[in-house]
């Protein structure tokens, strides 16, 4: 039975305490937690005022987050919002906003 | 065989990555079976979408809920106000139904079977479920303000803390009034839906008034020892916009009424208004305790922060203001969407047989508009600790507004469209 390896290995992972893999769906998640305000997987409702981010390049994405977390660009808001976010979660955002249409 | 080699182990990850691909769904099997979402309000929405759109159809999703269109709190202020209409906050669940293929039903559920996973309907019936999401929102405790437990009293001394008719009969008491009255708000003690948004809306009225009943006043009976949210803003605009007509009371807890009268009744005090608007103090939705879900201070439920899910009710997840809030997590619209993501992610792991992810992250944003066009923020970003299990602030980060401004108007507008389509569209 092909399976009985992997459940093995899997109880090994569990009753060792080992590092927690991370979730495969990480950068869709944090990435949902900025579509309240930039729309559904970074699709803003048009004319209404806010960036949509779905296929913005990487690096793009990633500059605007590391200037406004350094305080270099001017925001109302997300100056304050980026602190939040480590530099790898931020990573993990901006590449799964590059990747939708 | 009891260790695997790690070539081996690697290889059966690239065939269950393989066969992710196939579904759809990263990191194992597909995530399959039925959700039942019982309330869609800013949480139940949100998980009903956010199920269907990332298991792509795989999960089937039923919403119950008891109105037949989704009308915001959030934004509702601004029709007490007299600026928007309640066309303006209503939004339809059509976009779920046909463009998700969410299951409506308009009913409400009256009782939970947890071991069962079962829900019984109103309308009689009775439907299973493979997960439970209950977004049930807050219920009054009229027993705290013994004069509001008739169907009479209440009709008229109004919260208007739940948008739907109640925002409409406020709105029309404030345009009834002669000018020379008295509004008066009285704020339970916290936690309590919306921390900012009593501020906000005695803000909205005493502007109505200014335009419209100069010599009227708003006075803000609150239960607490201070403004529970952006207190430096919200007194600067009472004091630059506001004088002598906002008359803020702190330490001043209503403890019943007297509705011939319209007299809210303090400990040492009565208050007589034109206008009475009781916030009366809230719990979570009956629904949760009928569950038997796990209750903290006999009002709150008690969850699990990597999954939302009853901290002694398996398989039932909660959301929204129902929720015992981690630290500084305020009861929020906006936290609620957050919670449905985050569960929603959850949920699909756990169907799928696979373990949840270890580190959610939720954020939240409350815009208050201190005048028709003015407005200020407060924001957070949360996340999970390991160490107290409960997501927590992250120091540092988050803040409010330098001072009000109109940009921040339009984004605030800006935001709600966008929250709502995240949501229902």
């Amino acid at each position: 039975m092909k399976l009985l390896p992997t459940i093995a290995a899997l109880g090994l992972l569990a009753a060792t305490g080992a590092v927690h893999a991370a979730d495969p769906n990480l950068g869709r998640n944090l990435a949902a937690t900025c579509a309240n305000c930039h729309g559904t997987n970074g699709n803003a409702v048009k004319g209404a005022g806010l960036d949509s981010l779905a296929g913005v390049p990487k690096e793009k994405t990633l500059q605007k987050l590391s200037e406004f977390k350094s305080g270099d660009k001017p925001a109302s808001i997300m100056h304050q919002i980026s602190k939040g976010y480590t530099d790898e979660q931020m990573d993990l955002i901006a590449t799964y906003f590059a990747a939708q249409k | 065989m009891m260790l695997m080699k790690r070539r081996d182990f690697l290889k059966a990850g690239a065939a269950a990555g393989a066969m992710a691909s196939l579904y759809g769904c990263a990191g194992g099997g597909k995530a399959s079976g039925h959700v039942v979402v019982v309330g869609g309000g800013y949480g139940g929405a949100t998980i009903a979408k956010y199920l269907r759109m990332w298991s792509e159809g795989g999960v089937q999703v039923t919403l119950i809920e008891r109105n037949p269109t989704f009308i915001s709190c959030p934004i509702s202020n601004l029709v007490i106000g007299g600026t928007k209409t309640m066309e303006d906050i209503t939004v339809s669940y059509d976009g779920l139904k046909n463009k998700w293929g969410v299951r409506i039903v308009q009913d409400d559920v009256v009782a939970v079977d947890g071991a069962k996973k079962t829900i019984s309907l109103k309308a009689g019936g009775s439907m299973s479920y493979d997960r439970l999401v209950l977004s049930p929102g807050v219920d009054f405790m009229y027993d705290e303000i013994p004069g509001l437990k008739s169907a009479d009293a209440q009709s008229k001394i109004l919260h208007a803390w739940k948008a739907g008719p109640q925002t409409v009969a406020l709105r029309q008491q404030l345009e009834s009034m002669k000018d020379g009255g008295v509004y008066a708000i009285a704020i339970p003690k916290a936690p309590y839906r919306c921390p900012p948004g009593p501020y906000e809306r005695a803000c909205l009225v005493a502007d109505y008034f200014k335009k419209n009943k100069p010599k009227s006043k708003v006075v803000i009976l609150d239960a607490n020892e201070d403004v529970m949210s952006k207190p430096a803003l919200f007194k600067k605009a009472w004091a630059d916009l506001y004088k002598g007509i906002i008359d803020y009371r702190n330490n001043s807890e209503v403890k019943d009424v007297e509705v011939a009268t319209n007299t809210a009744v303090l400990e040492f005090d009565k208050f007589k208004a034109d206008v009475l608007n009781i916030i009366p103090p809230h719990r979570a939705g009956k629904i949760a305790a009928q569950s038997g879900l796990k209750l903290i201070n006999n009002r709150w439920v008690d969850v699990n922060w990597l999954s939302m899910e009853s901290s002694n009710t398996p398989g039932v997840h909660v959301l929204g203001d129902a929720v015992f809030p981690a630290p500084t997590m305020p009861k929020s619209g906006h936290m609620a969407n957050q919670h449905g993501k985050l569960a929603a992610a959850a949920i699909l792991n756990l169907l799928a047989g696979q373990e949840v992810n270890q580190t959610p992250v939720v954020m939240n944003t409350c815009y208050s508009f201190v005048d028709s066009k003015n407005v200020i923020h407060v924001t957070s970003v949360h996340q999970y600790d390991a160490a107290t299990r409960l997501v927590q602030p992250v120091k540092g980060a988050g803040g409010v507004s330098a001072a009000r401004n109109e940009l921040e108007g339009k984004v605030a507008m800006a935001w709600a469209k966008n929250i709502w389509a995240d949501m229902l569209a």
